[in-house]
């Protein structure tokens, strides 16, 4: 007998399948269970499968598995869907009275429940709580007491009144009564409740929560799933602090609103997917130059191009590293849980204002459509600090101003971060501009000025190498030779993977890194082992190409970048030096 | 904000490297009166420039500023203001960077109605990259890439803006610098979407649309007693005349809300706690 049950409703996309698999989802949190959900989705509208799964158990579940025990299916495509999930003693709950439904085979060794979903549905009110009288039978099936089911029903129904929400508890009973009345089976799940209290939640809203927490008061974003959570989360709720969420044109247009909005002196944030992530590079190299402090979600989803948009992949890594012409300095942050989701983007926040520059933070669809619980505390607003660098007071102007009076944006200071003034600070006035400039802020080729503020630019990463934690996540025995490595969401996966091969007499050690630049040395946690494996969801594993840069032997370099080309004597004379003394070298 | 702010203020010590003669100086000149005349200083002031030699701009005034990428001008003002509202946000650039590159941003950026100026400086062609035709030059307007002229019509900038829902819509050139800055002055003091094309001529690259060939076509609607900028029809028929180039305030809706004011947009968004908004365990609450 499994300590958790794996619970499914599938139909059509527009059969409510979201909506009522959350209202089982909470009923269950609510009675102080955890659990974990995924969706199976395609994205048209109408037509086409969806369903909504649910992980429940007693304990943590930090993923899913391939077992199905009770599955609501509103269509026969649901079942065909998940025969290989689906095993002996699953049981199917179906509507017999429905003509497409009528000629449903059971798979042999499962028990299939025929209920007049829709005729009891009318009974309590009307058709349309056809799925409710399911969630009633489920209840009945799973052993769960059907009132865990009112609350979540009053949350989800109580704005149209009582009278919907009676209604609707009603269904919920009709169902279970009909199987009590009907089916003289002893079910073997009994789903247990605790005294614990579980908040619900997904990814994206936990970015959203985050970006809240730690003061973001400017958001502009351009639909895109699995994206839109985050933006459909804040609107509404950012004017209460207020704040305000502009919906874009384009992603062109969203990064550069928030860049307008992190100018202004506003913590500013824009989430979007892979599509929107390449046009938002257009601007991205702007605002690493300028030094503004913005944060963009990347909620990656399966590409490229247009891809696989309701599927999961981690490939947009190397575009976040790497992504955008010339060389930009910026930080990139993978949360590994949904509950890593909202400290990560709080974090997020203060990096980008401390070192003054574009913080990635990159979730990906299972994250986002991922609803698991968890205590409270794990988001503890008061352990919220926020940090907001070198922002000048209104009294320290003149300290940053050269002799002629002009504040210097882009001074060079010795960790590389410059001071920074809002607009509206008197003597604080300062142009920024994409072209190479000098410290005031001012276009320049000057070939000096122009090492000096890429050197600066550098710095502020170096410093912030230094002072901040850039460390991973571990689990599993420390001893093992076995060494597994991965990055983002694959992390509950793989933790779980691990009790199966603790099972099996396998132990591993294993490091989930949320830090991708800049990132933990990993060189001798991977010398030390026998075996390293690489985990991530792409087919290239440009997690584990970096992994094997970083432990590379290293190469001597020269490097010019003061925007003249190599001269060959002065080149045949700096390998030289390299070759004398191995330094390397900067022209 | 002070009173005694003079035009020059807004100067910053960069001299122009714009050609002799080029009409951006005079846009230039214009757009800094308006804002001195309207009670702004530097330090209150947000300037948003695009690519080209007009968004050259933002270095040679002095305020707080950027200089973005070629065609997002637009919403970098858009975000600033609704960021923080007691600014005094004008936006400037080209007519490659607006109608073409940013023709996206600049219709949207009307029918939302930000209380911003935007200040185009039209001289029906790319100056910077040495002289291509542009969105608003002439069908026959021979360039180095229109052998022939573009054959295309040009796109009327006044028109879209109008079709957009525009709230303020004028014309002015860089020349005449008394009426320029009196029309800038008055799309800042609009409480919405101030847009001025201003005619603003290349002496390098453009030998069509010249000062003279300005100076002796435009009609002043300033001058002209029964035009009431208020009414729609009037403006839709000075906006579509294909005979006539009309400078003024062509259009003002001084009714309809701006977007600061439909989104109770007040606050400073700099303003922010130390640590979480105090009641933010509510949010957490939300989820159970
Ligand atoms: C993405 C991108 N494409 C092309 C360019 C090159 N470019 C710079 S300015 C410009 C056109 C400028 O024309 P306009 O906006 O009319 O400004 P003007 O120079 O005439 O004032 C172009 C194409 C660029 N900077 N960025
Ligand atoms: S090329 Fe034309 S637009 Fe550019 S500075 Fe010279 S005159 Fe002005
Ligand atoms: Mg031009």
């Amino acid at each position: 007998m499994h300590k958790d049950l794996n619970w499914a409703i599938g139909g059509e996309a527009g059969d409510g399948i979201d909506s009522t698999g959350k209202i089982f989802a909470q009923a269950l949190s609510r009675a102080g269970r955890h659990v974990f959900t995924s969706k199976d989705f395609a994205s048209r509208i109408r037509g086409g499968y969806t369903a909504y799964k649910v992980r429940t158990s007693v304990d943590r579940v930090e993923s899913v598995v391939d077992r199905l025990d009770i599955l609501i299916a509103l269509t026969q495509r649901t079942v065909d869907e998940n025969l290989d999930e689906l095993h002996e003693g699953s049981v199917i709950i179906y509507d017999g009275e429905r003509t497409t439904m009528q000629d449903l085979e059971i798979p042999e060794g499962m028990i299939g429940l025929d209920v007049p979903l829709k005729s009891l549905a009318e009974d309590a009110g009307g058709a349309i709580m056809r799925n409710v009288v399911a969630l009633g039978v489920a209840c009945e099936v799973a052993s769960f007491p059907i009132e865990n089911l009112d609350e979540s029903l009053e949350k989800r129904f109580g704005d149209k009144g009582t009278a919907i929400v009676d209604n609707n508890k009603e269904a919920a009973r009709l169902g279970q009564e009909y199987v009590e009345e009907t089916y003289d089976h002893a079910f073997e799940y009994e789903l247990e409740t605790t005294d614990n209290d579980y908040v619900l939640l997904n990814g994206d809203e936990a970015i959203g929560m985050g970006a809240l927490a730690a003061g973001c008061r400017f958001y502009a974003g351009y639909p895109i799933t699995p994206a839109t959570d985050v933006m459909e989360y804040l609107t509404g709720r950012i004017e209460r602090y207020g704040g305000s969420v502009i919906q874009a044109e384009d992603e062109l247009s969203a990064i550069n609103l928030a860049l307008g909005a992190a100018r202004a002196g506003a913590r500013a944030m824009t989430a979007t997917s892979g599509p929107g992530i390449d046009l938002m590079t257009e601007t991205f190299g702007l605002v690493a130059t300028t030094e503004t402090p913005l944060v963009i979600c990347d909620v990656m989803r399966s590409g490229p191009s247009t891809g696989m948009p309701t599927k999961q992949e981690q490939g947009d890594l190397n575009q976040l590293l790497y992504g955008g012409h010339g060389e930009v300095p910026r930080f990139v942050v993978a949360p590994t849980t949904v509950a890593e989701c909202f400290h990560k983007t709080i974090e997020a926040f203060n990096l980008a204002e401390k070192y003054q520059l574009p913080v990635y933070v990159t979730s990906d669809l299972s994250l986002a459509v991922t609803e698991q619980t968890f205590a409270p505390e794990e988001f503890d607003m008061d352990e919220v600090e926020i940090e907001r660098g070198n922002l000048v007071e209104p009294g320290d102007v003149e300290s940053w101003q050269n002799d002629q009076g002009q504040f210097q944006p882009h001074y060079p200071t010795e960790d590389g971060i410059s001071p920074r003034t809002l607009p509206g600070t008197a003597g604080g006035a300062h142009m920024t501009t994409g072209l190479e400039h000098d410290e005031l802020g001012r276009r320049t080729e000057d070939t000096d000025v122009r090492i000096d503020q890429v050197d600066k630019r550098s710095r502020k990463v170096e410093t912030a190498v230094e002072r901040e934690q850039w460390d991973y996540r571990e689990f599993g025995d420390a001893d093992s030779d076995v060494l597994l490595i991965s990055w983002g969401s694959n992390e509950g996966a793989i933790r779980e993977a691990m009790e199966f091969l603790d099972d099996d007499g396998v132990s591993v050690r294993f490091l989930s890194c949320s830090y991708m630049f800049p990132r933990a040395d990993l060189s001798e946690e991977i010398e030390s082992a026998e075996e390293v494996i690489v985990v991530e969801c792409n087919a290239g594993g440009q997690f584990a190409d970096l992994l094997e840069h970083d432990t590379l032997s290293r190469v001597d370099r020269i490097n010019k970048y003061n925007g003249v080309r190599f001269k060959a004597d002065e080149l045949a004379s700096e390998i030289k030096d390299v070759l004398a003394t191995g330094a390397e070298v900067t022209a | 904000m002070s009173s005694d702010v003079r035009f020059t203020d807004f100067k910053s010590d960069k001299q122009p490297t714009w050609c002799p003669g080029c009409g951006d100086f005079g846009t230039m000149n214009g757009m800094m009166k308006a804002l001195a005349e309207t009670g702004n200083d530097p330090d209150n002031t947000f300037i948003v420039a695009g690519i080209g030699c007009s968004g050259k701009i933002g270095t040679y005034m002095h305020s707080y500023a950027l200089h973005g990428v070629h065609g997002r001008a637009l919403p970098v003002g858009i975000g600033v203001k609704a960021a923080n509202p007691e600014l005094e946000v004008m936006v400037a650039g080209g007519d490659g960077d607006g109608y073409s590159i940013g023709v996206g941003h600049f219709i949207h950026a009307v029918r939302r109605n930000m209380d911003i100026t935007y200040v185009v400086m039209d001289n029906r062609i790319y100056g910077l990259t040495k002289g291509q035709f542009s969105p608003t030059s002439r069908e026959d307007f021979e360039t180095s890439t229109s052998p022939e002229g573009p054959k295309q019509a040009p796109v009327n900038p006044l028109a879209l803006a109008l079709a957009a829902g525009g709230t303020f819509i004028a014309q002015s050139f860089s020349s005449d610098a008394q009426r320029h800055a009196e029309i800038v002055k008055r799309a800042v003091e609009h409480d919405g979407f101030g847009f001025v094309n201003v005619y603003s001529p290349c002496v390098t690259f453009n030998d069509v649309d010249t000062y003279d060939y300005f100076r002796d076509s435009l009609v002043d609607l300033g001058e002209d007693e029964d035009h009431d900028p208020t009414d729609y029809d009037q403006a839709t028929e000075a906006i579509l005349d294909s005979d006539a180039e009309y400078q003024g305030v062509i259009y003002q809706d001084e009714e309809s809300a701006s977007y600061n004011e439909a989104h109770g947009l007040t606050e400073n968004m700099a303003d922010i706690p130390d640590g979480a908004p105090e009641d933010a365990m509510d949010l957490v609450r939300e989820f159970y």
